[in-house]
């Protein structure tokens, strides 16, 4: 990806890292907006408080996912845990590896772990995104609740 | 000890939760409930089933028959299979098993995240008062156990706002029954390898059923204010919600047959199909 890191050292959980060129969702998803292309995987704290990811369920590429809906379903430990579309976009590609290394998502989550590649009908669509900053300080509310 | 305007008092302010009993309700139809419930509604509910109405396998949402199953037994015997929307492992299920199941908005508990770990601490904190004092129960790499010894086991679902928290509990169980299960490949470490046998126990042997139930409605009301829900008329305003579609459903047999056939270790199945 040949995005540069910023970490942030936060005692009490670790290693969690935020990418300074991503933009990030409340719903601790990050995305890379090239173009009407988007690339969708989760962060660094959403791995982290899911634990080992053992199953990931891939959309069909090509099929069409309605704002709101899911886009994936990841599994860690005893959970499933929902990946929602914040838009209405059309999947373009997944991440095939996934499906035998779904660990992926916990060993890189912002290289190797990418989940998804949807098509946008257009980049301002993606409203409220945070950038490295603020997808931190968010981060650090979200632990201290 | 609390006056009654005191213990009044605790409640107002505690979100309002929605307790459904039922009893024998096949594990299908309690598993299509809850998904609907978990994705259409906005209340927070518990719901309690005494027992389903048959055996029944219940793989979690990434389970693979030929990995977790003896599907030869399984099919010969005719034990219906059932994959859930929620995660973790296989359980077979019966009339003498209880449910417990708590449905939530992602606010409802306060200072509670909506990840995987938190929400089962929660759990624990909930049941640990339910056995205080009985069995050395504790709350056991996911798992609820008396000593070493697993009684409940638990899956979870995490949505955009809700999560879901199920648990089915072996209060009784049939021997035979537990030998349509192969050794999972993930297992807790404190399993040890051990057979399923060896491995699990009856919570009769601890509690009985009106005590286990009435002791985990008292320990629900510590974070939340119950209000019981007609079993009927949910399941009618479930059903009429012809928009969701419940992804929980039963293999079918041609399905499991499949799987034995593609497994290296079952070709005789093959030949007897």
């Amino acid at each position: 990806m040949g995005a540069s890191y910023l970490e942030i050292s936060v005692f009490h959980r670790g290693f969690p890292s935020v990418v300074k060129d991503l933009k990030y969702l409340d719903s601790h998803d990050w995305v890379k907006v090239e173009g009407n292309s988007v690339t969708v995987g989760i962060t660094d704290h959403a791995q982290d408080h899911l634990g080992d990811v053992v199953y990931i369920e891939l959309p069909e590429v090509g099929a069409p996912v309605p704002q709101g809906n899911g886009l994936s379903v990841v599994e860690s430990g005893k959970a499933t845990n929902d990946i929602n579309s914040p838009i209405s976009v059309k999947v373009v590609e997944v991440n095939e590896e996934l499906n035998d290394s779904p660990g992926l998502i916990n060993s890189s989550p912002y290289d190797k772990g990418w989940i998804i590649k949807v098509e946008v009908s257009g980049s301002g669509e993606l409203k409220s995104l945070m950038d490295a900053g603020k997808y931190t300080k968010f981060c650090e509310e979200d632990d201290i609740h | 000890m609390a006056n009654p305007c005191q213990l009044q008092a605790h409640k107002i302010g505690a979100p309002l939760m929605n307790l459904i009993k039922l009893k024998g309700v096949p594990i299908l139809q309690q598993l299509h409930l809850e998904e609907c419930l978990l994705r259409t509604s906005s209340h927070n509910w518990c719901i309690i089933n005494q027992g389903t109405n048959r055996p029944t396998i219940v793989m979690g949402v990434s389970g693979k028959p030929a990995e977790l199953l003896k599907i030869e037994s399984v099919l010969c015997d005719q034990i219906p299979v059932v994959r859930r929307f929620t995660g973790g492992g296989t359980v077979v299920v019966d009339p003498n098993t209880i449910f417990v199941t708590f449905i939530c908005n992602k606010d409802a508990v306060a200072g509670l995240q909506p990840y995987p770990q938190p929400i089962m601490s929660w759990t624990g904190v909930l049941y640990n008062k339910v056995f205080q004092g009985i069995g050395d129960f504790h709350l056991r790499e996911n798992d609820y156990v008396f000593g070493d010894r697993k009684f409940g086991g638990n899956a979870q679902s995490i949505t955009r706002n809700r999560w879901i928290h199920h648990t089915s509990f072996l209060w009784d169980y049939e021997v035979r029954n537990m030998a349509y299960l192969k050794l999972p490949a993930r297992a807790p470490e404190y399993r040890l390898a051990r057979g399923h046998l060896e491995f699990i126990c009856r919570m009769k042997d601890y509690m009985s059923r009106s005590e286990f139930i009435s002791r985990t409605i008292e320990a629900t009301k510590t974070d939340f204010s119950l209000r019981s829900a007609e079993a009927e008329s949910i399941e009618t305003t479930a059903s009429v919600n012809t928009k969701f579609c419940p992804t929980t459903r039963l293999l079918t047999k041609y399905e499991l047959e499949a799987a034995a056939v593609a497994s290296p270790s079952l070709g005789s199945l093959s030949r007897s199909f």
